[in-house]
């Protein structure tokens, strides 16, 4: 067991664990921001998705003793209202079905945009093709990427 | 008007029935600081100070404002909205008006509050419409009462009663008091079709805003303080039991409070027909963290020993029948062999109409060709998971399952309790698919909980998912057409088979159609355990009679759509037999639906069209797929979707039900496979199950529906069968090369096939 004092959407959150311990499991079971999702375990499906530093990053793959100081932002951080343009523009175009692996598609959807402001139908294919989502609303999601990238270019 | 008698469910609408409009209703309020559901949309709201219970499925603030229960359980398919908007639609309420809540498990309040087998709205609508009839002629009864005028001349519209003559109006608040005390009516009347403002005007998700935000709303979110992480050791293969374990070798690992097994079902336990699990007797590894339970699961040293053949009671439909479970370990390679066997063996008759076999003797011509398709995971996103908590006295169990009724009473059983001391909170599900209409889980929960004395939220790993599957089976299908020397279609035989069932629903389209007609079924008995799978059986069997009649058309030299739509022609007009389950007018109707709205004839260039259509539960769905090769790769570009499910509640949530499971459909049809050897499941996780992802899904859906007046049918399931038969038909055409064996596009050699 080791301590770390972690940078966790804004704020400095100390956690007592094992320093092997995914970052998913600090989140969830010991931070009880559950928001961020277990799927594979093995970043193959993009259910746990945050940001380091601002990068789309697979939490259950990422020992906590490899964040340091970095700056960690989850679903629940993303933004302050629940109104990040991503998450306005899945509510615009009601993406979700049963939505379990949504916040992790809206964490990639939003580091993609954050960097690339207007991606090509490739680009968005190419940065979302690690987020799986079994009820299959992929066709919605493009969608509401445009939709996001279209209002934050009018803003 | 349409007046009813008020006998549907009519424990729900006696007043005051108890449930109480606090704590037992709000589940997962505590979890999150006391919010109730739907806080955004509450805070943005004027809150009432006092509600009043109308009946079970709503109650009204002193300030109009509206909460509805949704009685069955949410698991993607927006009952959540769509249950409440038929409430409201009767009520007579603005949207805006009303907020959402789920109701708790209680059947004899809410009756079947079972999601699956796409009946929850056909089976939810009477009495939904009920609940909120019945809700706004107590108000109207209110009203007149205090306004000394007849309850018949008073109107309402969007929440406001009003008495045209006397000029008076009142809010739904300023009634509720009042009419929460009066008797329920005997009668009430019901809205015209034509007059709905809420049915059939698409309605945004109610649990939208939480789901975007991450709000805890999902079994493997519920975890109060004090709550242990319990984790599952199954055997490795189908056909294996626990011989030994070593707790030592993980009991003093860091966080690890106790590891044992434990008996989810006893051997002399007559179950239901959803008590299925192979697995009955697990090792169980609890302690504090969910990182440390894994650790200790790949730490734990066990030894395996193959089971012998064993027999339980199963107490279903038609009585108590007895079940043997085959010993052995089951490979896929074996399973082929058997298949292709049984194929060429008599078979059970399940229908004959006309003298097929003379017909076959005469015939000038026949087409003959065999289908396949593999096991399949149901993969939810969301791993099997429950939350329990179990004393001497009561059992407390929240989690994500389809059908709470169907474990309840194994779990009084088990427990020895007695039902009403089991209390199950319904959470959203992260997919269903039939998956979690089988709750083992929730046995083991309670089981885990019961043992280390303290509330356990168990959770299986995703290899724990994959591995201990209720899979959707393994199927075999032969198909022949008899034609004479003028390539008219003289008879038509299905024979079809599975592993452990058959996907065959002898009754469907094409009988009725043909004369003479045969259809037979066979099935082997397996150890490894199959449940529903999205669409059960017509999953298989509707993709390979889809493929079928595309290759038959084609001999006889006929365009695919006019071909089915002849057959449904003779089967409207002047139909073979009396049995035929489906609604011949109803299914032309979606063919030419689809042939419309595609511009079938005229796809345009490089473009490879394929066209499918069936009929199950209770609904129509047809589809257009068209096919591009880019890259030596298939990709669809486009499906073009007519479904007749009777009157959309929810057109846009429907939308996207149905683009999900053409979705789901092209991605089973190209990768869908679980294969096993030695009674081990080949594939574990994400790496190597393939699941469609981005980039393989259809660039375009566009979805359409039948207009009409017809009470509800199923839509969750209906549009999922046809993909299949498009997809293959589809690269038929792209390729030249007609596919048989799902999945399509394996990158292995063929297990089966």
């Amino acid at each position: 067991m080791a301590t770390f004092n972690l940078n966790i959407n804004g704020s400095q959150r100390e956690v007592d664990v094992d320093p092997a311990t995914p970052m998913l499991w600090v989140l969830r079971d010991h931070l009880n921001l559950v928001g961020t999702k277990y799927g594979c375990g093995i970043s193959q499906c993009g259910s746990c998705t945050i940001h380091l530093n601002g990068v789309a990053t697979r939490a259950c793959m990422l020992p906590v003793s490899a964040v340091g100081n970095q700056e960690v932002t989850t679903i629940e951080g993303l933004s302050e209202n629940g109104d990040h343009p991503v998450q306005q523009a899945w509510l615009e175009v009601d993406v979700p079905q049963c939505g379990y692996c949504q916040a992790g598609q809206i964490m990639s959807a939003a580091a993609l945009l954050k960097n690339n402001p207007s991606p090509t139908d490739a680009e968005i294919e190419g940065a979302m093709n690690g987020n799986i989502c079994r009820c299959g609303t992929y066709v919605r999601i493009k969608k509401a990427i445009k939709l996001a990238a279209a209002s934050t270019k009018e803003a | 008007m349409t007046l009813v008698k008020t006998q549907i469910g009519r424990r729900a609408f006696i007043v005051n029935t108890g449930l109480a409009s606090g704590g037992l209703v709000l589940g997962f309020s505590w979890l999150n600081a006391c919010k109730p559901e739907q806080a955004s949309k509450m805070a943005a709201m004027e809150m009432p100070k006092e509600w009043f219970e109308i009946n079970a499925y709503l109650k009204i603030g002193d300030n109009g404002v509206a909460t509805i229960y949704s009685p069955n359980p949410e698991f993607g398919q927006n009952v959540k909205t769509s249950m409440p908007m038929i409430v409201a639609e009767e009520l007579d309420i603005d949207w805006d008006k009303v907020l959402v809540e789920q109701a708790p498990f209680n059947s004899q309040l809410f009756g079947r509050q079972f999601t699956g087998g796409s009946q929850g709205i056909r089976r939810g609508w009477e009495g939904l419409r009920m609940a909120g009839a019945t809700a706004r002629q107590m108000l109207k009864e209110a009203a007149a009462q205090a306004w000394q005028v007849p309850a018949a001349e008073i109107t309402t519209a969007a929440g406001i009663l009003k008495h045209e003559a006397s000029g008076k109006t009142a809010g739904y608040g300023e009634m509720a008091a009042a009419a929460a005390k009066l008797p329920v009516p005997e009668e009430v009347v019901l809205k015209e079709v034509k007059d709905f403002a809420i049915v059939g005007h698409s309605k945004k998700n109610v649990d939208g805003n939480e789901i975007v935000t991450g709000k805890p709303m999902f079994g493997v979110d519920y975890k109060p303080e004090g709550t242990l992480i319990a984790m599952p050791v199954f055997p490795p293969a189908f056909g294996l039991k626990l011989k030994d374990f070593d707790a030592s070798s993980v009991k003093a690992m860091p966080g690890i409070v106790d590891v044992f097994t434990i008996k989810t079902l006893e051997d002399d336990y007559v179950r239901n027909g959803f008590d299925t699990d192979t697995h009955t007797e697990p090792i169980i590894i609890v302690g504090k963290s969910t990182w440390e339970v894994m650790q200790a699961k790949k730490a734990l040293r066990a030894e395996w020993q193959p089971f012998e053949a064993h027999t339980h009671t199963v107490a279903g439909w038609g009585g108590e029948q007895k079940v043997t479970v085959p010993a052995g370990l089951e490979s896929s390679r074996d399973h082929l062999a058997s298949m292709q066997a049984f194929d060429t063996k008599p078979a059970r008759v399940a229908r004959r109409d006309g003298d097929p076999e003379a017909a076959f003797k005469k015939a000038a011509k026949i087409v003959e060709r065999s289908y396949s398709c593999p096991f399949l995971a149901h993969n939810c996103m969301e791993p099997m998971n429950f939350y329990a908590h179990v004393t001497d006295e009561k059992a407390d169990l929240a989690g994500p399952l389809q059908a709470p009724e169907l474990i309840e009473g194994t779990l009084a059983a088990r427990l020895g309790l007695p039902i009403e001391k089991i209390d199950i909170h319904l959470t959203r599900m992260g997919g269903g698919f039939g998956r979690r209409a089988y709750s083992h889980h929730a046995v083991e929960a309670a089981l885990a909980s019961r043992q280390v004395k303290a509330p356990v939220l168990l959770m299986y790993s995703r290899e724990d998912d994959m591995h201990f599957g209720i899979y959707r089976p393994a199927y075999h299908a032969t198909y022949r057409a008899a034609l004479d020397e003028n390539n008219n279609l003289l008879a038509f035989h299905v024979k079809a088979g599975g592993i452990p069932e058959t996907p065959l629903h002898a009754n469907r389209f094409p009988a009725g159609a043909i004369d003479n007609y045969l259809a037979e079924a066979w099935d082997i008995p397996s150890n490894i355990t199959i449940g529903a799978f999205r669409a059960p059986r017509s999953n298989f069997i509707a993709g390979a009679e889809q493929s079928f009649l595309d290759e038959l058309a084609e001999e006889m030299g006929k365009d695919p759509i006019d071909f089915r739509l002849e057959l449904l022609e003779r089967a409207t007009t002047n139909p073979v037999g009396e049995n035929n389950d489906y609604e011949a007018d109803r299914y032309a109707g979606v063919l030419k639906l689809v042939k419309e709205k595609s511009g079938w004839g005229a796809a345009g260039a490089g473009v490879s069209r394929g066209v499918a259509a069936y009929f199950c539960h209770n609904s129509y769905a047809a589809h257009v797929l068209d096919l591009k090769m880019e890259n030596g790769r298939p990709k669809v570009d486009k499906v073009t979707c007519a479904i007749d499910c009777g009157i959309v509640v929810n057109p846009d949530a429907a939308a996207n039900m149905a683009e999900g499971a053409i979705v789901d459909g092209v991605g089973n049809a190209m990768f869908g496979e679980m294969s096993f050897s030695d009674g081990q499941p080949d594939k574990s996780n994400f790496d190597n199950y393939r699941m469609i992802r981005m980039l393989e899904a259809p660039r375009e859906i566009d979805v359409h529906f039948v207009q009409n007046e017809i009470a509800p049918t199923g839509m969750g399931e209906p549009p999922f069968p046809p993909v299949f038969g498009a997809y293959a038909n589809a690269l038929y055409k792209a390729t030249g090369t007609r596919h048989y064996h799902q999945p399509f596009l394996s990158d292995k050699p063929r297990i089966i096939g």
